[in-house]
């Protein structure tokens, strides 16, 4: 398929030199191979809303870093591999600081408390947790922004559907890959109820301030917070299990030799995380945290 | 073998679409499925009805023309093309559905030609080497590392018949824009256009309408000539150094 070079490529060789200087050349897509008709180097000038389809990058139109990643479904992708990461990245911290629940409602409010004395004092006292929350709502937003964009552009870019039903044919992950958007606006909703119930405290049966260890266990003693929470785990795993292998891909780590080894890391990141996390309404249940 | 075809039947690019059946007795097993195609067309034209329009040239499998849904599946069940798709992988009394690529991107013509000029584009965005080669050079005077000549000929292997973006759910063309990019960018030769080639190619691919990739990996699974995910990887690996190489 690789047009070979004709008079028409060197025409595109001079209008190339022409705007080295810039690092990008100039090059208007298919405007090239139909190009005798279209006035050949003047092209900067004439190309307007008919070269729409097929952008003209020139000096003039050089464009930002931001504009080649937040335009582009690559760059968009970049976004979400690197918003997902630092939320992963939290959450295993999160994690290990869960898990001082089992250690009793000292330590787990030690814990808590020592949260908000980090970086004293550089930092005054409660500065580090809100630095982190902006971060992450950052990362939230950015996340969610970009899913909603991408899936509405896959959606129109797939306007028809197939008639005979569709087997996927790739059986790797298929269930986890399928879900990540819905299980994605599971995960969004899951963190408002998350936040109302342990952070604020509004929707949580004792809510007290400062006791997060009784606040967990008054959560995780009623039947809808169990639910809720565990559904939630289990939509967690399946997310992380794609989203780990993805963004290793999106960000262009990923290779034939390092396939593998990101699988069984994705794999094994979702299975800590879940279960992890789902010991902690389990415990609750059977009477090892009260 | 007898058969029960169910074909998407559209008469134009604007017209009204429908499956439409056809029944098909006495199908070799031996035939290809472009063969068996082509008897019910002597068929249809006998009973004075228009024939199905689908593309077709080289049936050998290395051209990339031919290309229709079967069963679901670009190119039908097996990693091949469907014109070196062959009957005996059919049963007796099978219903067949047989359906054009469907993407934005492809807009339908006829029955089950697609109008595949997107990939053209794409192509003339970038998808070529501005030195002038000439006539095939001395073996030695560019010296190619075996891994990269290795990693340049499995992504050249890609014919561009658009089966990625048939099974993709986002309708996305990551898997053919990286197979040219990675082919010419881990050359020598496709260096001096490296960075503009992949920010050009996938600038032009989103223009065409093609959906973003969310790594299914269904593309890498339908292509017949097999051009491995990571090559997307790879891909995506250049446009990220490039961008932050020229973007200001």
């Amino acid at each position: 398929m690789p047009r070979p070079l004709s008079t028409v490529g060197s025409m595109a060789l001079v209008t190339r030199t022409r705007t080295r200087s810039d690092g990008r050349g100039s090059r208007a897509a298919g405007g090239s191979a139909d190009g005798p008709g279209s006035g050949g180097p003047g092209d900067g000038a004439a190309s307007g809303a008919a070269a729409r389809r097929t952008p003209v990058r020139g000096a003039a139109r050089q464009p930002s870093l931001v504009t080649l990643v937040w335009r582009s479904t690559v760059g968009k992708k970049a976004v979400m591999a690197v918003t997902g990461l630092i939320m992963l990245a939290y959450l295993v911290g999160h994690l290990l600081g869960n898990l001082k629940v089992f250690f009793g409602p000292d330590d787990m409010n030690g814990y808590a408390h020592w949260l908000r004395t980090i970086g004293e004092p550089v930092l005054h006292h409660g500065w580090f947790i809100w630095l982190a929350r902006v971060v992450l709502l950052a990362a939230v937003v950015l996340h969610g922004v970009s899913a909603y964009q991408l899936s509405r552009r896959g959606g129109a870019a797939r306007p028809v559907a197939y008639a005979h039903p569709r087997r996927p044919r790739n059986h790797r992950g298929d269930y986890a890959t399928r879900t990540m958007r819905w299980g994605g606006v599971i995960l969004a909703l899951f963190l408002v109820w998350h936040l109302l119930d342990l952070t604020t405290g509004t929707v949580n049966p004792r809510g007290e301030e400062g006791h997060p260890y009784e606040n967990i266990v008054a959560t995780f003693g009623t039947w809808y917070g169990n639910t809720v929470y565990i559904v939630a785990m289990l939509a967690l795993g399946l997310h992380v299990r794609h989203g780990f292998w993805s963004a290793a891909q999106t960000l262009g780590v990923n290779s034939a030799r390092l396939d593998r080894g990101l699988k069984l890391t994705a794999n094994g990141l979702a299975l800590v995380l879940t279960a992890g996390f789902v010991s902690i309404p389990l415990a609750v249940m059977t009477g090892v945290v009260s | 073998m007898n058969l029960h075809l169910r074909i998407w039947r559209q008469p134009g690019p604007d017209a009204e679409g429908a499956m439409t059946t056809y029944e098909m007795t006495g199908v070799s097993p031996d035939m290809s499925f472009l063969e068996m195609l082509d008897t019910l067309n002597e068929e249809l034209a006998e009973r004075g009805e228009e024939p199905v329009a689908f593309d077709h040239d080289c049936r050998e499998g290395i051209c990339g023309a031919c290309g229709m849904v079967i069963n679901g599946q670009p190119h039908g069940p097996e990693r091949t093309t469907a014109c070196q798709l062959h009957m005996r992988h059919f049963a007796d009394g099978d219903t067949i559905d047989v359906e054009p690529w469907r993407a934005a991107a492809f807009p339908v013509v006829r029955d089950l030609v697609v109008d595949r000029s997107a990939f053209d584009r794409i192509i003339g965005s970038g998808g070529y080497v501005t030195a002038p080669t000439g006539s095939a050079p001395e073996a030695h005077a560019t010296p190619v590392p075996k891994a990269a000549a290795d990693t340049a000929f499995e992504n050249a292997e890609c014919i561009g018949c658009g089966a990625c973006v048939a099974a993709c759910p986002n309708g996305s063309a990551m898997l053919f824009t990286s197979a040219k990019v990675v082919h010419l960018n881990s050359l020598p030769q496709g260096a001096p256009e490296r960075e503009t080639r992949v920010l050009d190619m996938v600038g032009q691919m989103d223009a065409e309408g093609f959906g973003g990739c969310t790594n299914t990996g269904e593309c890498a699974t339908a292509c017949p000539k097999g051009i491995p995910l990571p090559s997307i990887a790879a891909m995506n690996r250049e446009y990220l150094r490039a961008a932050r190489r020229t973007g200001r």
